[in-house]
């Protein structure tokens, strides 16, 4: 028998595991903006009671940074993953289901990875909220604005443009974590790369090909990150 | 809540904490040397070492920690020649592995940190340094590194607490620290949320001693940014 090349392996030959990793790679970037739009909900509510929150709030708002900044992403990921389905199967039993029911990787996976990146957007946001100028809030008061025109108008679009940057470093974070949502067993970019070392016996040219993969996304997003901040300050004098 | 279950929890985690702090404190003793070498290569001025410093910062950077890991534990024994080498005792082993991928890992995050702070030495203290006549190893040794190590503690305690988190990777090629006996723990009882609470109450505490000890150690470091200590006023007749 004989080995099939490097080039075959990753085309889509017969030998071809090239369409099976494209899929996985789109199921990354799933999980990975799945897990980002989570984030963003969790840190603009953080960085909310951070802000203008009571002492209760901010009590909630500080001690979630300081958790899931301080524990690893793979104990939360366990937590929702088999929490979950201990929670799903109690309830099902309740409504006279029996056995055990698992809880679905890819919520699992998405929900952990916005928790987790939820407390560094919360950072983010409050960071940003504390650049805009104390004056271009006064200046809104003056014009008579009402609260909530004044967060549409100027408080919001300002915060995300000093954001920006650290939403970036964010993205390229959860982007790296979404391949720890492998061991839910969600066939993502490294699960599917798992798959095809087990098959052929080949785990670095596959992990090697996962790797460029990953490669790849982060510089092609990190690009269009640079793009838009490029976009988003043009009015910005700098220097 | 069951505190009798949270109890032998803890007691179970605490046996595997050694081998999270063995992984985190060696791993990072050497990428600390490694991000040293690095940051000098950025910094060199030589071309082919600047150019390998960065893709190697690049590649790491760019890639989970999780592909490295498998790549060096399970990739590298595809070769017929590496599993017949003199490293195969070492690379067959997952704690080594483990520490390999961890170490590679943190030293491109670490090299830019330490760059960051080499950069940051104002030039006139170089200067001084070589007017008084020190060679250029004694004015780095003497003047450049210490302030640098001043100038980047706060960036590099971060570092050092995503590492600790970091370890808990380990668990997914058989390690038994902390993460790998709370995932052991999960399965056999199916109580994920009070074995979550112990291990990451367990993390907790690692990385609020550490960010105090890093804390405590910068305050050491700079006492000229502290305010003199006043000394009380205390009128002419009181004195002792």
């Amino acid at each position: 028998m004989t080995q099939p090349s490097f080039l075959d392996l990753i085309g889509s030959g017969p030998d071809g595991w090239g369409p099976a990793l494209a899929a996985g790679a789109m199921m990354t970037i799933l999980i990975a903006l799945a897990g980002y739009a989570i984030g963003m909900v969790f840190g603009a509510l953080g960085a909310w009671a951070k802000i203008a929150g009571g002492p209760v709030a901010r009590g909630v708002a500080g001690t979630y940074t300081t958790v899931l900044r301080g524990i690893p992403d793979l104990l939360v990921i366990y937590l929702f993953y088999f929490g979950g389905s201990t929670v799903i199967s109690a309830f099902g039993h309740l409504f006279g289901a029996s056995g055990f029911i698992s809880f679905p990787g890819f919520l699992a996976g998405a929900l952990a990875v916005g928790v987790t990146s939820g407390a560094q957007q919360t950072e983010v946001f409050r960071g940003a909220y504390k650049a805009v100028h104390a004056g271009e809030l006064e200046a809104a008061i003056a014009c008579g604005m009402p609260p909530f025109l004044r967060f549409r108008r100027i408080i919001a679009p300002l915060t995300l443009r000093y954001a920006l940057p650290g939403m970036g470093n964010v993205w390229q974070i959860v982007l790296k974590e979404s391949a720890l949502v492998s061991i839910t067993g969600v066939v993502e970019l490294l699960r599917q790369s798992q798959i095809g070392a087990g098959s052929t016996g080949r785990p670095f040219d596959f992990y090697f090909i996962a790797a460029m993969i990953y490669l790849a996304i982060s510089t092609l997003s990190g690009a269009l990150l640079q793009f838009s901040e490029k976009q988003f300050t043009r009015g910005v004098r700098r220097g | 809540m069951d505190f009798l279950f949270l109890y032998e929890t803890f007691v179970t985690l605490i046996s595997a904490i050694p081998t999270t702090l063995q992984l985190a404190a060696t791993s990072v003793a050497l990428g600390t040397v490694l991000a040293l070498g690095l940051a000098l290569c950025r910094l060199s001025g030589i071309a082919p070492l600047d150019w390998f410093a960065r893709a190697y910062i690049f590649i790491f950077r760019g890639t989970p920690l999780l592909v490295q890991i498998f790549l060096i534990y399970y990739g590298l024994s595809q070769f017929r020649g590496v599993r017949r080498s003199m490293f195969w005792f070492i690379l067959r082993d997952p704690y080594w592995c483990a520490i390999i991928a961890l170490m590679l890992c943190t030293a491109a995050y670490s090299a830019e940190i330490i760059r960051g702070g080499l950069l940051s030495v104002p030039h006139g203290q170089v200067e001084a340094g070589r007017a008084c006549g020190m060679s250029r190893f004694l004015v780095f040794r003497r003047i450049v590194m210490p302030l640098a190590i001043r100038q980047s503690l706060p960036a590099y305690s971060n570092e050092i607490i995503s590492m600790v988190k970091a370890t808990s990777l380990a668990s997914i090629i058989t390690i038994m620290e902390v993460t790998g006996v709370a995932a052991k723990l999960i399965s056999e009882t199916y109580r994920a949320i009070e074995v979550f609470i112990v291990a990451g109450a367990i993390y907790l505490a690692i990385n609020f001693l550490l960010t105090r000890i890093v804390v405590l150690t910068e305050y050491r470091l700079s006492p000229h940014l502290r305010q003199a200590p006043s000394l009380q006023p205390v009128a002419a007749g009181e004195m002792k």
